[in-house]
């Protein structure tokens, strides 16, 4: 693999996985068919067939506009989703759920297309920077979006739903990405006085009393969520971000230090003051309790359930339709890991974990190879989104955390999500774009001044027509290498 | 369908999955491996591969015609500063050095000017510039009033970043 050498746009390969990926998804669908004995009709082919549109769809975008992107994102992507959307459609075929598969087919639909127009319109992720304090105050309305009377609306104990007429979704979702861009926009302007100034006390250098303000700030918001929203979950993954973002970007474990230190705080304060979240608590401690496992509200019925569904999978799973996940309450959402492990066993979940990974390790790779801090930092506070989720999820269905209401990305029914999640690998696919893509400048044309080659904004050099980084259609003279065609 | 072939689909199912795992892995083949490049001290290779050699994203190298006596230094690595250890393949573009997000080489330095200095590539040599910064850019112990030739393991310095070239 002589990669390294040369940048290659590898788009093929993308091409070859996403078949193998797409095989992988609607077969998973149609052995749910063949094993409950259903017709394979029409459904199975407009589901199957749509996805595989899309895919490839997505694929000619990318070889349109983002050549040098990461070639692994899209094929693991497709599979999870496609996965997924098996899932949902053999619990639809239980007595318990009815209709959710093709609402989850029309949203990854959407959540496609919308991923697919970014990829468009946006072309450079650097011009995201821009909306840094933008993107600060969206999320803060979309955090407290719920909270308004009229359409905010409280499910299963959380209030973080909105409802407007019959479309219904969860605008912290979507503050995911928002926060993750301030966050990534703020440190990537303030990085050097937080990183210059601070006490050493031992091997440890603290930072300023002031420049810890962001992080109480942070803290306070998460804590926020999480007593008036009830949503543990998200309080975690805020707080999360934050601090694994601010720690890529000083290389500093003082920060790991802090934020442990006021996780540990925090949680403390809400088994003091917050019910729920001391019920969940219990819960975790004594799942096994007779007591808490008939409560009729609030019990472990769902935790142990999900547990004995891993345990009746065992290594090689009953077979996707042969198990029994739907007496598991929310089988198709929060607890769709449970469902998974019953049907495809240790074998399959570590499979689906290992995509998590790969795809994980790919947001990060692309955070590695891009030039600019904020591309850097937007990356990574993408990839500890990914893996937070996945571990708050994973975490609490096998009782190594307590239960949070966070859902498995691009996995669980659930159209916001699945939206956010889409969105973000078109983010990442742009930054990786822009990691790998060779630079081509012009030649010299002058050799002093700004005007001068040796600057690459694709901004800018349209306008003048001199030189000609990203369209590679423009004429130019002797261009070097790489994107001329 | 009989419940024999059945089981067979499930497992041809995980199996399936599992092959998609190995063939990504096999094909990101050493791509995780960024340690390479972006190593300080990494060992002076004595013999320069073959030209075309860019990393991610950097200029491709391109002959002018036979104008080459002797190689020009392909590589630029920041020793000292916030960004140390990054290094940057150099092709025969110029590149810009500075804090502002166009330029090729983007300084994290708070002492570095948005467009502050300018490398050039002239026959075998590379020259640098200073394009009016604040705080100047020193070449060794000089300060620099004009386009001066960079010989490789001499000291750029612009704010608290210290840059090299390297062959």
């Amino acid at each position: 693999m002589k990669q390294d050498d040369h940048p290659k746009p590898r788009r093929n390969v993308e091409l070859a996985l996403l078949l193998l990926a797409l095989a992988v998804a609607i077969g998973a669908k149609v052995l749910v068919g063949i094993t409950l004995e259903e017709e394979i009709d029409s459904r199975y082919w407009v589901a199957g067939g749509s996805l595989a549109a899309l895919s490839l769809a997505f694929h000619l975008v990318l070889r349109l506009r983002a050549k040098y992107a990461d070639p692994f994102i899209l094929p693991i992507a497709v599979t999870l989703n496609g996965l997924g959307i098996a899932m949902i459609h053999r619990l639809d075929l239980t007595p318990a759920y009815a209709g959710v598969a093709p609402r989850q087919v029309l949203w990854t639909a959407v959540s496609m297309v919308a991923a697919m127009v970014l990829l468009w319109v946006l072309r450079d992720h650097r011009r995201l920077r821009a909306i840094t304090y933008i993107s600060l105050v969206v999320s803060v309305i979309l955090l407290f979006l719920p909270m308004l009377p009229g359409i905010g609306r409280e499910e299963f104990g959380a209030r973080i739903w909105v409802q407007i007429g019959p479309l219904n979704f969860q605008p912290s979702e979507m503050a995911k990405i928002t926060l993750a861009i301030f966050f990534a926009g703020f440190l990537a302007n303030n990085r050097d006085l937080i990183l210059l100034a601070g006490k050493k006390i031992g091997p440890m250098t603290f930072p300023r009393l002031q420049d810890l303000a962001p992080l109480f700030l942070a803290w306070l918001v998460a804590l926020g969520v999480l007593i008036v929203q009830n949503d543990l979950g998200n309080a975690l993954m805020f707080f999360g971000l934050f601090v694994a973002v601010i720690y890529v970007a000083t290389s500093r474990f003082s920060w790991i230090a802090i934020g442990g230190v006021l996780v540990a705080a925090g949680a403390a304060l809400a088994y003091g003051f917050v019910p729920h979240f001391r019920q969940r608590v219990e819960i975790w401690l004594n799942a096994f309790d007779q007591d808490i496992y008939d409560r009729e509200i609030g019990g472990s019925h769902q935790l142990v359930q999900g547990m004995f569904g891993l345990a009746n999978g065992g290594l090689t799973g009953t077979g996707l339709g042969s198990g029994s996940p739907h007496i598991v309450a929310l089988a198709n959402s929060d607890m769709i890991v449970a469902a998974f492990g019953e049907e495809l066993g240790f074998i399959g979940l570590a499979a689906m974990l290992l995509l998590y990974l790969l795809l994980f390790s790919r947001y990060m790779r692309a955070g590695i190879g891009t030039r600019d801090s904020f591309g850097k930092l937007l990356a990574t506070g993408f990839a500890v989104i990914l893996v937070l989720q996945v571990f708050v999820v994973v975490g609490g269905i096998t009782r190594v955390i307590p239960m949070s209401g966070l859902v498995s990305p691009f996995l669980a029914a659930g159209g916001s999500a699945l939206l956010a999640n889409w969105i973000i690998v078109a983010l990442v696919l742009l930054i990786s774009h822009a990691a790998r893509r060779p630079i081509v400048v012009g030649p010299m044309v002058n050799t002093s001044g700004a005007g001068a080659s040796g600057t690459e904004d694709p901004l800018r050099s349209r306008e003048t027509g001199e030189q000609s980084p990203v369209d590679s259609t423009a004429t130019t003279p002797a261009v070097t290498g790489g994107e001329h065609r | 369908m009989s419940e024999l072939a059945i089981t067979v689909l499930q497992f041809g199912l995980l199996l399936l999955l599992w092959i998609l795992i190995l063939s990504i892995i096999a094909a990101q083949g050493r791509d995780m491996m960024v340690s390479r490049r972006s190593r300080t001290r990494a060992p002076q290779n004595p013999v320069p591969p073959p030209s075309g050699d860019t990393s991610d994203g950097a200029p491709a190298t391109v002959h002018h015609s036979g104008q080459t006596p002797r190689p020009r230094p392909r590589r630029l690595v920041v020793s000292e500063g916030p960004l140390v250890g990054t290094e940057v393949e150099l092709g025969s573009a110029p590149v810009m050095l500075g804090r502002a997000q166009e330029c090729t080489v983007v300084l994290d330095d708070d002492y570095a000017s948005g467009k502050h200095a300018r490398l050039f590539p002239q026959g075998s040599r590379w020259f640098l510039e200073d394009l009016g910064s604040t705080n100047g850019t020193w070449l060794g112990e000089e300060q620099l009033t004009r386009a001066t030739t960079v010989e490789p393991g001499d000291r750029i310095r612009i704010g608290k970043t210290v840059l090299e070239l390297r062959t």
